[in-house]
């Protein structure tokens, strides 16, 4: 501090050298230098525009200059105004440049004023500010917010800066924040005033407050926040992110908060992560960019090949009457000829082709977004473009990456089965269950449901696991839904989005059951091995209950959390039950019968509701007694351990048993519904976790009674099987880490009042820490429970295994001296916390291991296959275990039954390399033999049947330089390729090594914030907007809600975007080259002086304006093929794919067809009017007038649709051109000098023979593009074209042909896949490699 | 029905948003190709028949006075130094229908070059008098003479001014009997009575060129251009305008004069002609031509077979193209759709 402080004082003002930021409240206990330097801070006003008034003009012209197409053509037009070179008169040549520039300045200001005015609304936000001249609290604008400042917000209000908590209303000092502004998560998350604070009183009293704050300077990362706080009395207390409320986040739950603003404005963390659109040139945009430079080379080519010919020219005239006398030498005159033609011929570098290009992708972007086959009604979300330029690239994909979790699967975590203390349950009735689920869902039944029972819920029911919706109202609605014919689209999309009751209900496992039943029997004589076993059982469900972060709120008010109960239900029961425990040994504390003694259903509930309530009477337990339903289920009050056990029994499980049978015997709602009737409030609680399994888990321990009923920062109430609420008191939370790859909490057991450790984390590590010197017992449970994770993975379930330690108190105490070090250091804080997790950690004990189903998204199989069918090479990239990545690519349809799997797995790398030549010594092989086998040998990048699946440890040596190149040619060979077990980095590392190393064209989707890499790195990247909040989408170029939407993206909007773009450039190429060139061809006919035939209006119009509406309307309208047949048929996508639209070749073919065009177009009226007394400009009307009828023409013809649009287009340029030079020629007496094109035109368009010539010259002009496109369509159409054909078929005809279509490229595309090769090609392959559907269903 | 807040965010279903609209799908394939060949064929060769007769109707009589070689009439009248008059003589065998236009033409003459075009100053030419006195810079170097007095008609346009003249004589019975030629009309409309305006002074049109000089290569001045008919001087002079509208090719004809007066009203009846020329303009430096041309004008201008060759070809081209492509359509398309 003191070091720091000496610091502040040297340089006070350089923030760049200071590596902390210091802050205190503006009271009279800040010292000057500290004033001084927190009024250096930034302000909470924020400015996002990018321009002021003044700086508009200067600005916006310096960032168009940046533009190289830009800075040309301001230097041509500054070319013009030399005397000696000028072509036309000065002014007319800064139109188009003008023209563009200002157009584009118009949009950069219209996007500026909107910033401006969001800007403006942010600023002008209120809230209370406390002044210290009034001693109140006053209400100020967000922008005169400062750093410093007390900030008093109430509920529900949004947080105007980065505030450390000070106060809060709530007791526990505890306040809820909702971060959807921010990253889209909307589950609630836990702030909490600073510890330590001096003034903990209900009051807080801004003038007492003398604190002072030292924090890390601003930064970008939400999830980070480092600093200490130093009370007057030097007392330092650490800070982090638990207390910092985040700017732009909103306040739940809390009535009255206390913040002191420590980052304002641009330095608010919300701030900082807002970076603006993302610019990513695409594919297309680089290839137009080579052809520009051609286009230049070109302009170059002709200007010069004109000056050589004014030298030439000059030359052999001496004394010409009409050479205007000078000194100038004819070899100096073709120099500065070869600038006036750049001059004129400017119009060839297509300088409108960018903005035209810019705003062809606003339209396409448009139109994707308003795709109702893209929008998710769930949600009430479409697609969302964020990146503006690249929509073409979606038409050119060649490898796909995906993740796994929450882009092929739902992320909805559906507890499946466990395995505890090795013994497994499958919970047979739960997979049933399940599956009834599915089948029901597939009906027709309860699709419209989500969107009506979600109006009356929150929107949290979306987005994290939540069972709290009553299947009451779920079913009326799904009855009225019937007679409600919904939108089909509706109905589509609705299915298995929606978490309904069913998909969370966990139906015990009856063996599991039957145990707990044990327990309760005291039949002690059968012993201590049982006894074990419940004990681990009942742990492990507390451990599935605590082991977590889940917020629990009530549906009733969805934003407010529930709170901990005022009476800490000192049950008398509970008293004897603890006393009993002394009695009994730890393993057998289970076995206290005591603790069941108050189970009765009703009676439960009550106490539940009683944790719920604090209201409630505290006379409860005799009340439900009473009401209870069957006289079986009294309870029994007496505290006794031996009382009536038998109705201890059914009392404790007779309702969780009873609903399996419920729901056989009647649809599942219907159980549900009557269950409702009678359940109370208990089942309404909301669970909200930041990650879905944790939910899952939470549910599933709810199931066995194992009830979490609140949290707060100190305690979680638990209820027990039997027992009311028991206060957990909660002494550590040591939060999931992707290193770590777990997350402990160290709790105080209700029960027997020990100090333990409860873990939950990924087999391997667990099994790890498990203790080695452990007993027999434990091995054994360690195996089979290593066995039965196996087993789990096999079937595609997320495994996790459950650990637990005890601690001594002596040990506890000294482990929380480290850590209580480690949390108020600043330094490497992180560091230290992980080493004293570590430390906690270890000697586990095993409790048990869970199976968690992730369900497939709708459509993703389906969509998965159009996508390889298209020529998509589907990769995915997951954290998961081998066994469960290899089960979803099963599921999905990636890999089929008659795929060959490879698997790549080693531990060194010299391992690795002869792995990698194995391989693909033995695919060549199979590859050989199967050429010689059949002899039409396939092409070979059409290879199919191989797949390789690879972890992440092999992946590191395989990304390496050496095997980089054996990697890619043994993936270029499989047709899919899944790499487990990879960590974000490894993500980014593959993408990036295919698209460079292979020169392909990438995409990445994802979900979560370990795909943000790779979705970055890609040339494409998609975020799923999912459970995991927005950081994908935040990073992506697109973000979609659904991985199927990927299908109509890709190959119908990827298709249009690509060749639409495409044929619109090389359209605009042509109509460039085609009309420059009649200037140029005219030059062999004036002394190669730069003389037009046209007058410079015209000139500069008809590229400007006369045709330039068209090729907008061609690039973003234009349907080669129709939504529908693209879809069907996938492989149309390798049109975009393989750049067909857009070759060099077709850039070459259209520039000599544009040659060919202007040729015609300028010699047939040459030779039409060869001799004769026509003037210089009425030469000129009939070659416009025939080039405008050939350039609209040639689009008709490259158009594969024309709607009514097109043809008003058309129209509309026709007759502007029309209307433009007739208007020009009847009033422009003299106003064009040297061109007065007075009269021309009416007298040249009164003749006949302007008609002859023009119409000559347009057939003869398209004659050939129209035979080559007729012979070519006839002969070997394209699949492009046939398709198109296709289209235009009747109905019936349509699906017939669209069926043989298929069918015959079903033949081509399985003829790849069986494969007969040798079984044990699969090095090092212990998965089976049949994939049997049942293992798939599981999944789907 | 449904609740509009929850689905705020929903596209519009519309046939525009949706990309539905009713569209034509042009795919030229053998269908459409080969029948539109035939009626464009068809249609073409019609035209090209007709423009073909109607060209071949016209008459041309062209005759190149340059006197470049040896033995031609004008041979030594190739110094434009000193005034000289040249005969030409032809006969017509038989009846050359009228209305009659006489042209006189211009080869390897570059009225379409680039600076000559721009030098010239169309405030003089619209009578405004303040141009007079200080003429546009484009006009350089015949903006001013050597002793700073402006030029009027300024420009290099003006300057070139084509200066012979052609008398025609019809020789009946051994005595040249003079043709009258009509120089009314030769200029467009527009020109004669908008564009070119002279000064409106009081006084004479000499007046309003005082204190202004002709052109260097003229003999006289402009508001003196038509000796014979006082009407026809300054800018609205038929011959100036001619001159003034440049030609787009450097091989052109300009209209001299029309013949439609009198006996010849119906044409130049057969019998032998003289034609008178008085030679002023100096071609031969830059190896130019000089010719004149009688010819009469059909509907669509003069004789010019090239347009109507063009539409019988390129019909004919249509016609077997569309056989062609009818062979090859039947040959390779028509098993496949059996499929």
């Amino acid at each position: 501090m003191e070091s720091l402080l000496s610091l502040g004082k040297r340089k006070p003002r350089k923030n760049g050298l200071q590596r902390k930021r210091r802050v205190g409240a503006w009271n009279m206990t800040l010292d000057e230098e500290d004033e001084e330097l927190m009024r250096s801070y930034s302000g909470n006003k924020i400015r996002t525009t990018k321009y002021t008034f003044l700086s508009f003009v200067p600005k916006n012209l310096f960032e168009q200059l940046h533009r190289f197409a830009n800075v040309y053509f301001v230097f041509l037009s500054a070319l013009n105004f030399v005397p000696i070179v000028n072509a036309f008169q000065p002014e007319i040549s800064l139109i188009p440049i003008v023209l563009v520039m200002s157009v584009t300045a118009v949009k950069d200001m219209w996007e500026d004023y909107r910033r401006r005015k969001s800007d403006w609304q942010v600023n002008g936000q209120l809230c209370e500010v406390y002044d210290r001249t009034q001693q109140r609290y006053v209400k100020r604008r967000w922008a005169e917010v400062c750093v410093g400042d007390l900030v008093l917000l109430g509920c529900n209000d949004i947080i105007p800066a980065d505030m450390v908590l000070l106060h809060s209303s709530d007791p526990k000092g505890v306040c809820h924040i909702e971060t959807a502004n921010l990253d889209g998560e909307t589950n609630l998350k836990q702030r909490q005033v600073v510890r330590d604070l001096p003034q903990q009183g209900p009051d807080f009293n801004p003038e007492n407050f003398s604190s002072r704050i030292e924090c890390e300077n601003p930064n970008n990362d939400l999830r980070r926040f480092r600093g200490y706080m130093e009370h007057p009395g030097k007392v330092r207390v650490g800070l982090h992110n638990d207390n910092l409320l985040l700017r732009s986040c909103t306040v739940r739950n809390t009535e009255r908060v206390i913040g002191i603003v420590v980052y304002a404005g641009h330095e608010t963390k919300a701030m900082q992560n807002n970076s603006g659109p993302r610019y990513k040139r695409s594919k297309l945009e680089r290839r137009l960019n080579v052809d520009v430079l051609w286009s230049v080379a070109l302009l170059f080519l002709m200007c010069f090949s004109t000056a050589v010919g004014h030298g030439i020219w000059l030359r052999g005239l001496k004394g010409a009457v009409f050479l205007i006398p000078d000194d100038i030498s004819p070899a100096l005159a073709g120099f500065y000829m070869f600038w006036t033609m750049i001059i004129v011929l400017q119009v060839l570098i297509p300088i409108s082709l960018y903005v035209s290009i810019e705003i062809v992708k606003l339209g396409q972007i448009y139109f994707i977004q308003n795709d109702l086959d893209l929008y998710n009604p769930r949600l009430d979300a479409g697609i969302q473009c964020r990146a503006l330029n690249i929509t073409e690239d979606l038409g050119q994909i060649q490898y796909l990456f995906s993740d796994k979790t929450g882009t092929l699967t739902e992320n909805r975590m559906l507890f499946r089965r466990c395995t505890v203390a090795g013994v497994e349950y499958p919970h047979h009735e739960n997979a049933q269950s399940l599956e009834q689920y599915e089948e029901q869902f597939g009906g027709a039944a309860d699709h419209t449901l989500t969107l009506r029972s979600r109006s009356s819920r929150k929107s949290v029911s979306c987005r994290s696991l939540s069972c709290n919706h009553s299947s009451v109202s779920l079913n009326t609605l799904a009855a009225e839904s019937d007679s409600n014919s919904f939108d089909d689209t509706l109905h589509r999309q609705a299915q298995g989005a929606f978490s309904s009751t069913m998909e969370c209900a966990v139906v015990p496992d009856p063996q599991l059951g039957q145990k707990l039943k044990v327990l309760s029997a005291p039949l002690l004589g059968r012993l201590k091995h049982d006894a074990t076993e419940l004990s681990h059982i009942v742990d492990f469900f507390l451990a599935l209950a605590v082991c977590n972060t889940v917020v629990v709120s009530s549906p009733s008010q969805p934003r407010h959390v529930v709170q901990m109960p005022v009476a800490r239900t000192p049950l008398r029961s509970l008293e004897e039950m603890k006393a009993l425990l002394q009695k009994v040994s730890l393993p057998r504390f289970a076995l206290s019968p005591s603790q069941n003694s108050d189970g009765s259903p009703g009676f439960t509930k009550r106490l539940f509701n009683r944790g719920r309530s604090a209201t409630y009477t505290p006379n409860a337990p005799t009340t439900p007694a009473a009401r209870a339903p069957t006289p079986s289920l009294t309870p029994t009050h007496t505290p006794s351990p031996c009382s009536t056990p038998v109705l201890l029994r059914s009392g404790a499980w007779g309702q969780e048993e009873e609903q399996p049978r419920q729901s056989d015997a009647d649809d599942g709602p219907a159980a549900e519904e009557e269950e409702k009737d009678d359940s109370d409030e208990e089942d309404k609680l909301l669970y909200e976790a930041e990650s879905p399994d944790e939910a899952a888990l939470v549910q599933a321990a709810r199931a066995y009674g194992c009830t979490l009923l609140g949290r707060s920062p100190e305690q979680l109430l638990v209820a027990l099987p039997g027992t009311g609420p028991l206060s957990v008191p909660l002494l550590h939370v040591l939060p999931f880490h992707s290193a770590r790859k777990r997350m402990s909490v160290v709790v105080r057991h209700p029960l027997t009042g020990q100090v333990v450790v409860y873990t939950k984390g990924a087999d391997s590590v667990i099994m790890e820490l498990v203790g080695r010197k452990t007993s027999d017992d434990q091995r054994e449970i360690m195996e089979k429970t290593q066995r039965h994770l196996d087993d789990y993975a096999k079937e595609g379930l997320r495994t996790l295994c459950i650990a637990k330690r005890v601690l001594e108190e002596g040990e506890y105490e000294d482990w929380l001296k480290r850590h209580v070090f480690a949390e108020a250091s600043i330094e490497n804080r992180e560091e230290l916390l992980r080493e004293t997790a570590q430390m906690l950690e270890t000697k586990l004990t095993l409790l048990g291991a869970t199976g968690i189903v992730d369900r497939l998204q709708e459509d993703v199989p389906e969509t998965i296959e159009a996508l390889q069918r298209a020529g998509i090479k589907v990769w995915v990239l997951t954290g998961d275990k081998q066994e469960t990545a290899v089960n979803i690519a099963c599921a999905c349809k990636l890999l089929r039954p008659t795929d060959q799997l490879l698997t790549l797995n080693c531990d060194i790398k010299e391992d690795c390399e002869t792995l990698l030549s194995e391989l693909l010594e033995q695919i060549g092989v199979s590859e050989r033999r199967h050429a010689s086998g059949c002899e039409d040998g396939l092409a070979v990048g059409d290879r199919g049947g191989f797949m390789l699946v690879i972890d992440g440890r092999t992946l590191d040596f395989a990304l390496e330089a050496e095997l980089q190149g054996a990697f890619l040619e043994l993936t270029g060979s499989c047709r899919s390729v899944i790499c487990c077990r990879s960590t974000p980095l490894q993500k980014s590392k593959v993408v990036r090594l295919v698209g460079e190393k292979l020169g392909v064209m990438t995409l990445a989707i994802g979900d979560g914030a370990n795909d943000v890499s790779m979705i970055q790195v890609a040339d494409v990247g998609i975020g799923i907007s999912g459970q995991e909040g927005m950081q994908a989408v935040m990073s992506s170029d697109f973000a979609i809600s659904r991985f199927k939407h990927l299908r109509k993206l890709l190959l119908v909007h990827g298709h249009w975007c690509y060749t639409r773009l495409a044929n619109m450039i090389l359209y605009f190429f042509y109509k460039n080259v085609m009309y420059v060139n009649l200037l140029f061809w005219y030059q062999f006919f004036c002394g190669f002086s730069g003389s037009t035939m046209t007058n410079s209006w015209v000139l500069i119009f008809f590229n400007l304006l006369f045709t330039s509406v068209p090729p907008l309307m061609y690039g973003v309208f234009d349907k080669n093929v129709s939504a529908q047949t693209l879809l069907s048929l996938p492989q149309l996508y390798k049109h975009g794919q393989n750049s067909k639209a857009y070759l060099p070749s077709t850039f070459w073919l259209t520039i000599l067809d544009a040659f060919y065009q202007s040729l015609v177009c300028f010699f047939i009226p040459y030779f039409a009017y060869a001799g004769s007394d026509i003037g210089l400009f009425s030469f000129g009307s009939p070659i416009n007038g025939s080039a405008l009828l050939i350039i609209l023409l040639h689009q008709i013809i490259e158009s594969r649709t024309l709607t009514w649009l097109h043809f008003a287009v058309f129209l509309c340029s026709a007759l502007l051109y029309y209307i433009f030079v007739l208007v020009f020629s009847i009033i422009c007496v003299t106003c064009n000098h040297p061109t007065n094109p007075y009269g021309i035109e009416t007298k040249v368009m009164s003749e006949p023979l302007y008609y002859c010539v023009c119409a000559v010259t347009t057939v003869l002009a398209l004659l050939p593009r129209m035979l080559c496109r007729g012979l070519y369509n006839t002969l070997c159409p394209s699949d492009v074209v046939k398709a198109g054909l296709i289209d235009k078929l009747r109905p019936e005809d349509y699906s017939a042909s669209v069926c043989q279509w298929q069918e015959n490229s079903e033949a081509i595309y399985h003829n790849q896949n069986p494969r007969h090769l040798d079984k044990n090609l699969s090095v090092n392959a212990d998965i089976p490699t049949d994939c049997t559907p049942e293992t798939g269903s599981v999944l789907s | 029905m449904k609740n509009e807040g929850e689905m705020a965010n929903r596209p519009d279903n519309t046939a525009f948003t949706q990309q539905r609209l009713p569209a034509w799908q042009p795919v030229l394939s053998a269908g459409i190709v080969i029948p539109g060949f035939v009626l464009i064929g068809l249609a073409f060769i019609g035209i090209g028949v007709a423009l073909f007769v109607t060209s071949q109707k016209i008459q041309v009589l062209e005759t190149d006075y340059t006197g470049a070689e040896q033995g031609s009439p004008c041979y030594d009248c190739r110094d434009t130094s000193v005034p000289c008059v040249c005969r030409v003589n032809f006969s017509l065998s038989k009846l050359f229908e009228g209305p009659v236009f006489f042209y006189y033409g211009l080869s390897n003459y570059f009225q379409n070059y680039r600076q000559y075009g721009s030098s010239r100053d169309d405030d003089q030419l619209s009578g405004y008098t303040s141009a007079f006195t200080s003429p546009s810079e484009t006009c350089a170097p015949y903006q001013y003479n050597s002793q700073k007095k402006p030029i009027v008609p300024c420009g290099s346009v003006a300057n070139s001014m084509f200066n012979d003249s052609f008398k025609l004589y019809h020789v009946v019975n051994g005595q040249p009997r003079p043709v009258p030629l009509d120089g009314k009309g030769i200029a467009w409309w527009t020109d004669y009575n908008i564009k070119y305006r002279n000064p409106t002074v009081n006084g004479t049109l000499a007046s309003a060129f005082a204190d202004t000089v002709k052109p260097i290569n003229w003999p006289r001045p402009a508001y003196d251009l038509d000796t014979t008919d006082p009407s026809n001087n300054g800018f609205q002079n038929q011959d100036f305008i001619v001159w003034m509208r440049r030609a787009a090719l450097p091989n052109f004809r300009k209209l001299y004069r029309r013949i439609t007066e009198g006996d010849y009203a119906n044409g130049l009846p057969a019998g032998n002609y003289t034609l008178e020329i008085t030679y002023n303009y100096p071609v031969l430096a830059f190896d130019g031509r000089k010719k004149v041309v009688f010819s009469n004008v059909s509907w669509m201008g003069g004789k010019n077979q090239f347009l109507g060759i063009a539409y019988l070809v390129i019909g004919s081209l249509c016609i077997v193209m569309s056989v062609v492509m009818l062979i090859v359509y039947a040959k390779y398309k028509f098993p496949e759709d059996e499929l």
